[in-house]
């Protein structure tokens, strides 16, 4: 079995109570980091470690924390990003049913780290459940003494408050979701400024991911160098993968960076359901371009993924077999950005939509010759043109589908009927 | 300072500097729908994409600012089709209804696909419906189907007029502009919204349906509404003469000055305009007979008004009161002086009839003062220990007056009817001139019709003492003339030999006489006025 950092007491139960995390040295790594550490010290450890954000875009978690300015009178903000959204992404969950002192411990790590004395989390509203574990963890945190006034007698001060949205795609967009935590409709904001800079009410603010912050403590307690070493080159640690569709054990589970989605499928997932054959994987979630099925030895981590042209993404690996129409699939992703487009900038608000149209009618047997050159452009169009990636993220999928499988569009187009079976037979 | 080079043109501008302003200031056009320089940045409507080297993604060019060194192209093929694409999306759920859209002619829609579009359609899905042509306000008409959402309206009603009326509601294509609930677009600035509207999403319920952009012609103006004086464009129609009513000014549209009122005007002042072609204008000279105004030329009128006034001077100077009025212009106002004051000895003039009706005012653009020429009439006409007229209205003298003479004074309407009538029956021969008739016209006992400031040229100079121009936007309706003109007429028919050519002939005479107006050139005066205290050739003596 690899080493496991986010799920490594909790394989057996989930560490539920205050308690339960004290019994298995919860804890222990705050207290390290505020009598032993000094902030900036917490900072080079995760710069060392190579921890990447584990909520999509992968961006180097230290570096992030360091673009935090020292002397400013502003108060600095940790605003955790709890929104799990993205179709094919079931991570968050699991740290926050199964390990929910785990998070906080983290959230405490890299407040300290970066000099916030208040933190928010913010959770999709349909994290209901999740949200009243995590009420309750924040309670028993505080009373632990772990959070609040002085925590441990350190002089540090740190409250925390969590927020749950409303139910937008968006909001999980890190500029969004703080327009949504501010009160106001979710729509990315225009960068620069970054958040870093001007972020939660016009403060420095780091956001990071659920996963980001529980693999902090680990990285405090063994070692920058000991995590870097459970991955890759420049992808430290490991991540959890949530893996779904065709397989017969779909579930979440924790690997090293740079395990090969092969391994991940027919190791850990159980293989194909009914031995059918993969026909194409998404690799991080429903933004990431599609892998067809000769593609699945590469290894997960950020840069080889995105050395085939797709993105690690979040980590939700979507796997679809032989019998998969790719028009009926790809008609529910569009569906899906149509309907999760804020609308602010015109090529995602308008592009979206088109795409949406187009697909539907193909699928529905209506396609003309010309579609699928539109649709590419559209989506063409579409890309890099936007002030958040929702537009790319919807794109992506669009011209990865139909030119990796583009025999499969114009039988539906040419014949108005879906080939999949036939070719079977 | 940096330097930017933008298609091959370099250019050095101030830190803080955007590329669409450095652009601008070389005068290559970035498209743009959701910038407007009197307003935050959006940078939604991705119009303005550039290219910049050493970067890898398309970048605003509305909210990047220019660096030492920048390079930047707009018209690179990777700019020319992102550009069209996003054109392309603006219009595939727009309605396409330009032969029934005011806005035809005068629509960023249009323009740029003209520009940078021109490509053929292929959108052949059903376009979204949404709301049209709803009322949103007493002045603004809202089309959904038309908008692009650039949101420039609803940071106006957040940053300018601070009254928050407009959002932009739901999500993705089903985005709309709406009112928020309860609330009607009515505060004073509302109608700048259709100004800055780039599309035909927010048009004038004035203006709707009234006239074809195309057939009107642009006169650069001053509000005559209040003593800000804003700089606006008189909208005139003189091709299509059976449009709109017959009505040859047809929309006022506010001219960016920084000074004065930057982009905008308020309500007050652009529907204003409606007494210039209104059926109460006067359009011929008028004397009263048997209580009936009978028209007649202008040699009669002169001559009865210059023969009434030679009665009266013969029998003594007080019995003649002139009032003239701060809507005139400094030409005017300066004619006045010279051939009533320096030429008869006529000590009584003053402007400052009191004006007891409310008045609006806020502090941003509108002034309690109503009248564009306030400052320049003091200037002009008010001498220290002078005539007062308060004075007069208060210990009222004994004698009766020979003439009053009344400049657009509509003394009923200002200070109430009896206060009014009580100066206007103390005198023997009431004379109006004006351009529309009103209560006080038509107790008048002789009409000398003027032109209104949309017929006349000249100066005004607003509260700041900031000195503008306005221009004529369309000829004097009827007979009717401009004042100076008709004051030289009967300096004329009074055996004065007056040769005023026009404003500018009257504006020189006026640097002679009036010391803070030494100096001037009347076609030097540029587009945003020249301040008075600003103007470095003036130097005030200690005394």
């Amino acid at each position: 079995m690899p080493e496991l950092v986010l799920l490594k007491d909790c394989q057996e139960s989930p560490l539920c109570t205050l308690d339960q995390y004290l019994n298995v040295g919860g804890y222990r790594t705050e207290r390290k980091a505020l009598f032993e550490m000094k902030p900036d010290q917490v900072t080079d450890e995760v710069k060392t470690s190579g921890l990447r954000g584990r909520g999509g875009a992968g961006f180097p978690t230290g570096m992030k924390w360091g673009f935090i300015p020292k002397n400013v009178d502003k108060p600095k903000y940790l605003v955790v990003n709890a929104d799990e959204s993205e179709p094919g992404t079931c991570k968050d969950r699991v740290i926050i049913e199964r390990n929910p002192h785990l998070l906080m411990e983290g959230i405490a790590i890299a407040s300290y780290a970066i000099g916030a004395h208040h933190c928010y989390i913010y959770i999709r509203g349909e994290y209901y459940d999740q949200a009243l574990i995590l009420e309750r963890t924040i309670q028993e945190a505080y009373q632990g003494g772990y959070f609040g006034r002085n925590i441990l007698g350190s002089g540090f001060d740190l409250d925390v408050v969590l927020h749950r949205g409303a139910g937008a795609y968006i909001c999980g967009e890190e500029t969004a979701l703080l327009e949504s935590l501010e009160g106001k409709k979710g729509w990315p904001r225009l960068k620069p400024p970054f958040p870093a800079v001007h972020g939660l009410y016009g403060c420095p603010t780091v956001i990071n991911n659920v996963e980001t912050l529980a693999s902090v403590p680990s990285i405090i307690e063994k070692g920058g160098d000991w995590f870097a070493a459970l991955g890759t080159p420049m992808n430290g640690g490991t991540r959890l993968f949530a893996v779904s569709g065709h397989v017969n054990r779909p579930g979440t589970y924790e690997l090293p960076l740079g395990i090969p989605l092969r391994e991940i499928i027919f190791n850990h997932a159980g293989g194909m359901k009914n031995n059918r054959a993969v026909k194409a994987v998404i690799p991080g979630g429903s933004s990431c371009p599609v892998l067809s099925a000769d593609q699945i030895d590469v290894k997960m981590d950020f840069d080889s993924v995105a050395a085939i042209g797709s993105m690690l993404g979040s980590g939700g690996v979507v796997v679809m077999n032989e019998d998969t129409c790719m028009v009926k699939a790809l008609l529910c992703l569009v569906k899906f950005y149509a309907h999760e487009s804020c609308g602010q900038c015109t090529p995602c608000r308008e592009g979206t939509t088109w795409l949406k149209k187009i697909i539907q009618r193909i699928y529905d047997g209506h396609g003309l010759h010309r579609d699928l050159e539109v649709v590419l452009d559209v989506a063409y169009n579409m890309m890099g043109t936007t002030i958040c990636p929702l537009a790319d993220a919807a794109a992506m999928p669009v011209r990865s589908f139909v030119q990796k499988f583009h025999q499969e569009f114009e039988y539906h187009v040419t014949h108005r009927a879906c080939d999949v079976g036939l070719v079977r037979v | 300072m940096p330097t930017i080079t933008i298609n091959q043109e370099t250019i050095t501008v101030s830190d803080g500097t955007t590329i669409i302003q450095a652009a601008e200031k070389l005068g290559i056009e970035i498209p743009r729908y959701c910038y407007h320089p009197g307003l935050s940045v959006a940078g939604s409507c991705r119009m303005c994409l550039v290219e910049i080297e050493k970067m890898p993604k398309l970048q605003p060019a509305c909210n990047t600012r220019v660096m030492d060194g920048m390079v930047v192209t707009t018209n690179s093929d990777k700019v020319r089709k992102a550009v069209s694409g996003v054109l392309e999306f603006l219009l595939v759920n727009h309605p396409l209804d330009c032969p029934v859209c005011d806005q035809a002619g005068e629509c960023f829609l249009q323009e740029y696909y003209m520009k940078f579009g021109l490509y053929e359609s292929r959108m052949d899905e059903n376009k979204i419906k949404r709301h049209k042509a709803e009322p949103i306000g007493p002045h603004v008409i809202l089309d959904t189907e038309r908008c692009v959402l650039c949101s420039r309206c609803v940071r106006f009603v957040r940053e300018v007029s601070k009254s928050h009326e407009i959002g932009i509601l739901n999500r993705g294509s089903h985005s709309e502009i709406r009112l928020l609930p309860g609330t009607t677009l009515d505060n004073p600035y509302s109608a700048n919204v259709v100004d800055i509207c780039p599309v035909g999403a927010l048009l004038d319920r004035d203006f709707r349906f009234q006239c074809r952009v195309w057939y009107l012609e642009q006169t650069p103006s001053v509000c005559p509404g209040c003593s800000r004086g804003c700089n606006i464009t008189i909208h005139a129609n003189r091709q299509r003469p059976h449009h709109a009513d017959g009505r040859r000014v047809v929309r006022l549209k506010p001219r960016f000055n920084a000074e004065v009122n930057q982009w905008w005007m308020c309500d007050e002042g652009r529907y204003g305009y409606k007494f210039i072609d209104a059926p109460s204008r006067l359009v011929h000279p008028a004397i009263k007979i048997d209580e009936e105004f009978v028209e007649v030329g202008w040699k009669e009128a002169v001559g009865r008004a210059s023969q009434k006034l030679d009665l009266a001077l013969r029998k003594n100077k007080e019995s003649v009161l002139v009032l003239a009025s701060a809507q005139l212009t400094n030409e005017d106002l300066f004619v006045i002086r010279k051939f009533f004051g320096e030429k008869l000895g006529v000590a009584q003039i003053d402007y400052r009839v009191p004006d007891l009706r409310p008045k609006s005012e806020d502090n941003f653009l509108i002034r309690s003062d109503k009248n564009p020429n306030s400052e320049g009439a003091r200037v002009i006409l008010v001498e220290e220990g002078g005539f007062d007229l308060r004075n007069f209205l208060e210990n009222p003298p004994q004698s009766r007056l020979s003439v009053l003479w009344l400049f657009e004074q509509d003394l009923v309407s200002k200070m109430g009817e009896g206060e009014a009538l009580r100066l206007l029956t103390q005198a023997d021969f009431v004379i109006y001139q004006g351009s529309n008739s009103n209560p006080t016209s038509r107790m008048a006992d002789l009409l000398l019709p003027s032109a209104t400031y949309a017929e006349t040229e000249g100066t005004v100079t607003n509260f700041d003492g900031r000195i503008q121009r306005i221009h004529r936007a369309v000829d004097p309706l009827g007979d009717s003339l401009p004042t100076w003109e008709i004051i030289q007429r009967l300096a004329r028919a009074m055996g004065q030999s007056y040769a005023y050519s026009g404003a500018e002939s009257i504006f020189a005479e006026l640097t002679q006489q009036v010391v803070e107006f030494d100096g001037l050139r009347y076609e030097k005066i540029p587009d945003n006025g020249v301040r008075l205290v600003d103007r470095v050739d003036v130097q005030v003596d200690p005394p």
